[in-house]
């Protein structure tokens, strides 16, 4: 459990935003070849507007295709044809959803970069069409609206957006290496000044529709209404769109204007950035941030930058010709490819593949006030489930019913939730110390201190108290689920919900099931997981399970770096310079050191050489003089409240200094020390998919990046291997092998790919 | 709280429009005396025994009365009500409890109550006047009611005057007391204005700092936004949503048009011009502003058109929604009070009885998307617990926050899929005929003082069935917070 904290605090540390794949932007999806009638877009005509609908057949959501992009042609090619047509209005007919974006499966199919050129031209001429339509057109927003959506919404002439918690816009490409290749890159600065656009398009951020009004991107808001004569969802669509029908005549009628009052500080600002040396220094200041924050390893952000700059230096022809071109130039690099990778994997890993539960859970207990146990207390009864926290003490109950009002008040002050509502979502909880109302839980995640004996006591506690089908679950970072199931009246019902820290930031939960949990309770502990909104790996149980045991090697290899004399500063950067979140040094520190050593002398004992490499002695004597990391003030470097510029901790180089072991120069240089760390990593990654702890490679890349901050533009170990080539991290193994031994002799899967070339992904 | 349109965005309008409304005449009904009761009275007693049931009364129509065995008979002897103002006019520089004591002193007036018999008294209001936060002791006080009888003040939005009813008729039901006094006031033309609660924080440590040191201390954490006041919310706590806002997008919801709402708002102020111009409005009792003229009427009323309404921009939902300052009821100040009694009670003290107070119901729902439908869940549930029908009422009197809450509340009330999606019945509740329906007007022309409003409601429908010769009135109300109200009032036989 300990362990996983401190893998938590390290995503905390990733440039956050810079990295998180939304469920939505690209969907996949392929509708039925282009019958003679229209399957994706419909259209009406009420007075002298044409409402224009859009509603692709078989899917929840709307995507930007080939078939949809040439019934949108037509019809539009229509209502300018027609005399009795004066304006339009668009709107999709699905609740919650215009478009989520651009079909990711026609990048995926071009085999060149020209050919994505050749589809982001067609998109560009498309709606240049649509921006210089004589009869003004209302996009009327309800839902995501992504990506080529939002593309589209701001080539019309009007926009007007429901005020609701789905209605989000944003212009997400960034997060699949890729960039608004559909003229977005064009006309989003014109629309919300330079440096929201660029804010929009580097960080992919979701934009609500109250801000979004805001901003200027949207025109007008409308209200979701209750219930009336119709279900509300459906009754707010006809709602907005009668308004939306309102304002495209008015606007036909020129009754209304499309330019928008702009604020003082709008002003200043669009003011300031018509001056060319103020601009350059807005480029300059954009690009150095996100070289810092990106190390130069995503190339998408600075062709943003780039392009936005030809197009408003050298006018919108350039800018058009460059953003094609960028976009497909992007859409060929191998961190488009991975983080595409990691969105499909995403996708995959929020579903639930054991089917529906026979029963669902709605009745939750949580033992363990703790950081982790008030996590998942958090997160479940944000999603409404009742929830039980049970703790031993009051203090540490207090202390756990305190983080998760603190959490729900953090969204308050944000904005996303009112007060009411997070009182109401608090009521969900109820803290206690005692075992009541344990017979109506359906589910109980324990979350108590990792001791396998405690876990024991409270295992056999609970099972006296809860109705039979109650699952009990145990949220362990290493302790095997079959030695906690072991004294179980009922082993069918016991599992493994890895969480980690903190619970309500982190998006990973690793599920864990021994050979005896059953199906049921799979599907159970999954639909849980998905209601808490986690993306979700299942793992067979082993020691370490499958992220716990990845990363042991690798710190075992930290521990040996720091061992040859390389300063905790040094191999940080160069761990972060690789595309990790933290540095390795710091991590150590963050997960506590003691933590470190608990890991590593049990799965050592476990795994023996192949976890070997770096003397645990150094985590011992580190443990000894009590410099347990972060939460000490004393680890690798020295913790003060409100310094943010840590410094080396000075007093461990007389630790450095015994364990000393010389550096082998022909191993040792920078680009060996990132290949050290991450080829065991990698290594062990295949190992567990080799011997069945995982299932599939995709949820390996996933529970790597989302769990323990594998960096994401290389799409995780499963995906690095097949980007980078399986026989280049074999090659670098062996060579490590020779240098140090068999902690580096690769895994037989991974020399089977390097020998037969295959992949991990087809 | 119906009215959270901008004070000065009302005013503008109301002021404009209170010119525009010519003076009518206003006649006073003059009051039966007391020999005329007791004649009455003993016609009564007579016919009382062709009734089947035990209870002392008898009916003039064919319908059954409610009366229940082993309950007792609950009636209202006499309800006034001062005019209700718009705010910022005549009670501007008055205090809440003033009008409340108007009101007393009316009812005292009219009805010759020995002050010693009244055993209880009960206000509703809403915003509370800090300094007279029990404004049903002050007012009583004030009134010359006896400092014997105790008093005391509810809140429950804008039924907080029904809750001063049924809190009386309960207290009587239960057989504690057998005259209680209910009423309701509202004073919007003050509010209560408070520092932040910084500012307030820092005086409140003031006061307890010691020293010198301890003083100079505080004071310099002093900053400028402490300043800011702190207005009293106009919004749904919960939702943080205006009322106006909700009743936009609930007329939005049931897909209720500008122009209906603007008709029907034109019906109320007609009706009540009307009724005020034939003197129907006899619950009003002269007010003797101090430093003022006497006010003997309402002067919300104000009968304009269409195409006059029809310029007003929306007030809450800005540029297309469709609830306008023409269409909504106005901040208001007015009070008024009734005197309740067990029937047996008011019998003996030589009273005829206007009206019974029967079955009453409270609801409430979804404060966010339902906040103003209280009406149509209240009702069926207080006809069937009457065991009436909606034939059976004569006299319908629905507190009217909106014309699109009231015409919302008729989509709802005639939709079969609402009925059974939302209030899990089989069938829809039924419409409530238009011609017996806020017949005298109603709060979006006479004005809606929040706490007040709920006793205007019960004596208009007493009023109307005597005059009309009806026996069953049905009172229903919405109120912020997602409740609602509603009442059955049966005439007292003539």
């Amino acid at each position: 459990m300990v362990a996983s904290r401190a893998i938590g605090s390290l995503r905390r540390f990733a440039a956050s935003r810079a990295f998180r794949p939304h469920g939505y932007i690209f969907r996949n999806f392929t509708g039925s070849s282009a019958l003679l009638a229209r399957t994706h877009i419909t259209y009406g005509v009420k007075g002298d507007v044409a409402v224009v609908r859009i509603n692709s057949p078989n899917s929840k959501v709307n995507t930007l295709n080939k078939e949809l992009q040439a019934e949108f042609t037509e019809v539009m090619n229509e209502i300018w044809a027609s005399d009795s047509i004066r304006s339009a209005v668009l709107i999709s007919s699905k609740p919650g959803c215009f478009i989520a974006g651009a079909d990711i499966n026609m990048l995926a199919a071009c085999k060149t970069s020209q050919e994505v050129t050749q589809v982001s031209q067609e998109g560009q001429r498309m709606f240049e069409k649509l921006e210089k339509s004589p009869k003004p057109i209302v996009a009327a927003i309800s839902g995501s609206c992504l990506g080529g959506g939002l593309e589209l919404a701001i080539a019309c002439q009007y926009r007007i957006a429901t005020k609701d918690r789905k209605t989000v816009l944003g212009a997400p490409e960034v997060l699949l290496g890729i960039l608004p290749g559909a003229g977005g890159t064009q006309r989003l600065p014109k629309m919300v000044g330079v440096p929201a656009a660029f804010d929009m398009m580097l960080t992919g951020r979701n934009i609500r529709a109250d801000r979004a009004k805001k901003m200027g991107l949207v025109d007008q808001l409308v209200e979701p209404l209750g219930p009336g004569l119709k279900p509300p969802a459906e009754r707010t669509i006809e709602y907005l769109e009668e308004v939306a029908v309102t304002f495209a005549k008015g606007l036909a009628d020129k009754k209304i204007s499309v330019k928008r009052n702009k604020g003082l500080m709008e002003k200043l600002t669009s003011y300031a950035m018509s001056i060319p040396f103020v601009r350059q220094q807005v480029y300059k200041k954009v690009e150095e941030t996100v070289r810092k924050q990106t190390k130069g390893l995503y190339p998408a952000p600075l062709k943003i930058i780039e392009v936005v700059k030809t197009g408003i230096e050298q006018g919108s022809d350039a800018g058009y010709i460059s953003e094609s071109q960028k976009f497909g130039e992007l859409a060929m690099t191998k961190e488009s490819k991975a983080l595409m990778g990691l969105y499909h994997g995403q996708v995959l890993c929020k579903k639930n593949k054991f089917g529906t539960p026979q029963k669902e859970v709605k009745h939750l207990a949580v033992l363990g006030a703790g950081l982790m146990g008030a996590g998942i207390a958090q997160v479940s009864v944000d999603k409404g489930l009742k929830t039980i926290l049970k703790d031993a003490t009051l203090p540490g109950l207090g202390r756990g019913q305190q983080q998760v009002f603190k959490g729900l008040n953090d969204k308050v002050k944000k904005k996303a939730l009112t007060s009411f509502e997070r009182d109401s979502i608090f009521s969900n909880l109820t803290g206690q110390l005692d075992y009541q109302g344990f017979e109506k839980t359906d589910m109980v995640i324990e979350a108590v201190f990792e001791d396998l004996s405690l876990k024991h006591k409270v295992l056999k506690e609970v099972e006296a108290v809860i109705p039979d089908h109650c699952i009990f679950a145990s949220n362990t970072s290493a302790l095997p689920i079959s030695s906690i199931a072991s004294v179980s009246k009922r082993p069918e019902k016991v599992i493994g919900m890895h969480y980690f820290s903190p619970v309500d930031k982190m998006q990973l939960l690793e599920i864990i099931t021994t050979d005896r949990t059953s199906k049921d309770t799979m599907s159970s502990a999954v639909a849980v997981g998905l209601k808490q909104g986690k993306v979700i790996i299942v793992v067979k149980d082993g020691p370490g399970f499958y992220t716990t045991r990845c990363l042991a090697p690798m710190m075992s290899e930290v521990i040996r770096i720091l061992q040859e004399g390389v300063d905790p500063k040094k191999l940080d950067s160069l761990t972060t310079s690789f595309g990790f979140p933290v540095g390795a040094a710091t991590l150590v520190d963050e997960v506590g050191v003691d933590v470190a050593k608990h890991v590593a002398e049990d799965l050592g004992r476990t795994f023996g050489e192949r976890f070997g490499g770096g003397s645990i002695e150094l985590l011992k004597q580190m443990v000894s003089k009590g410099f347990l990391g972060r939460k000490a003030g004393k680890g690798f470097y020295i913790y003060q409240e409100g310094v943010k510029n840590k410094n080396l901790n000075s007093d461990m180089d007389s630790i450095f200094a015994s364990l000393k072991v010389p550096p082998k120069p022909d191993v040792s240089l920078d680009e060996d020390i990132q290949y050290r760390l991450v080829t065991r990593f990698v290594n062990e990654a295949a190992m567990c998919l080799q011997e069945g702890i995982l299932a599939t490679p995709a949820e390996g890349d996933i529970g790597a990046v989302f769990g323990l901050g594998f960096p994401p533009c290389l799409g995780g170990p499963f995906r690095f291997v097949d980007l980078y080539g399986a026989q280049k991290i074999v090659d670098r193994l062996r060579k490590y092998e020779g240098a140090f031994g068999k902690q580096f002799t690769p895994c037989q899967l991974l020399v089977d790919h390097a020998n037969g070339s295959k992949k991990f992904y087809q | 709280m119906s009215s959270a349109i901008p004070l000065y965005f009302r005013f503008l309008i109301s002021y404009k429009d209170f010119r525009m409304t010519s003076i009518l005449t206003y006649t006073l009904k003059t009051l039966p005396s007391t020999s005329k009761w007791a004649l009455r009275f003993s016609v009564r007693t007579l016919s009382c025994s062709s009734q089947l049931h035990a209870a002392p009364a008898v009916q003039t129509s064919s319908k059954k009365t409610l009366a229940k065995p082993n309950v007792r008979n609950i009636v209202v002897v006499e309800g006034v009500r001062i005019p209700f103002l718009l705010s910022g006019t005549s009670y501007k520089d008055l205090m809440p409890h003033d009008l409340a004591r108007a009101a007393l002193s009316g009812l005292l007036h009219r009805t010759n109550i020995p002050k010693e018999v009244v055993d209880y008294i009960i206000f509703g209001t809403v915003i509370q006047e800090v300094k007279t936060s029990n404004v049903a002791r002050e007012a009583a006080l004030g009134a010359g009611f006896s400092d014997k009888t105790p008093a005391h003040t509810v809140t429950m939005a804008c039924i907080s005057a029904n809750q001063a009813m049924t809190t009386a008729v309960g207290l009587i039901a239960a057989g504690q007391y057998d005259v209680v006094v209910a009423g309701g006031v509202e004073l919007m033309s003050d509010v209560p204005i408070r520092h932040s609660r910084k500012m307030r924080k820092m005086m409140l440590d003031l006061n307890k700092a010691k020293t010198l040191g301890q003083r100079l201390s505080l004071l310099s954490k002093f900053r400028l936004n402490f300043l800011a006041p702190e207005l009293p919310a106009v919004a749904e706590f919960s939702t943080n949503e205006t009322m106006g806002h909700s009743a936009d997008r609930l007329a939005a919801a049931f897909s209720v048009s500008r122009l209906e709402q603007d008709e029907y708002a034109l019906r109320s102020h007609n009706l009540a011009k009307k009724a005020q111009d034939e003197g129907l409005l006899s619950d009003i009792v002269p007010f003797k502003v101090p430093g003022r003229d006497t006010v003997t009427k309402d002067n919300g009323i104000r009968p304009s058109s269409l195409e006059q309404m029809a310029k007003l921009k929306p007030a809450f939902i800005k540029p297309y929604g469709t609830v306008t300052a023409a269409n909504s009821s106005f901040l208001t100040d007015g009070a008024s009070a009734m005197l309740i009694m067990a029937e047996e009670k008011a019998l003996a003290l030589g009273y005829k009885p206007k009206a019974y107070l029967r079955d009453f119901v409270y609801v409430s729902q979804d404060p966010k998307d339902q906040l103003l439908l209280g009406p149509t869940y209240a009702t069926p549930k207080v006809l069937e617990k009457a065991g009436l029908t909606m034939n059976d009422i004569d006299a319908f009197e629905f507190h009217e926050a909106f014309s699109g809450q009231i015409l919302a509340n008729f989509r709802a009330m005639d939709s079969d899929w609402f009925a059974q999606n939302y209030m899990g019945r089989k069938t829809k509740v039924g419409l409530p005929p238009l011609d017996k329906f806020n017949n005298w007007g109603g709060s979006l022309s006479l004005g809606h003082p929040f706490g007040a409003t709920g006793v205007r409601l019960v004596m208009t429908a007493a009023n109307r069935l005597r005059k009309d010769g009806g026996q069953y009135g049905l009172v229903a109300a919405c109120a912020a917070g997602g409740q609602g109200h509603a009442m059955i009032v049966e005439a007292y036989p003539k």
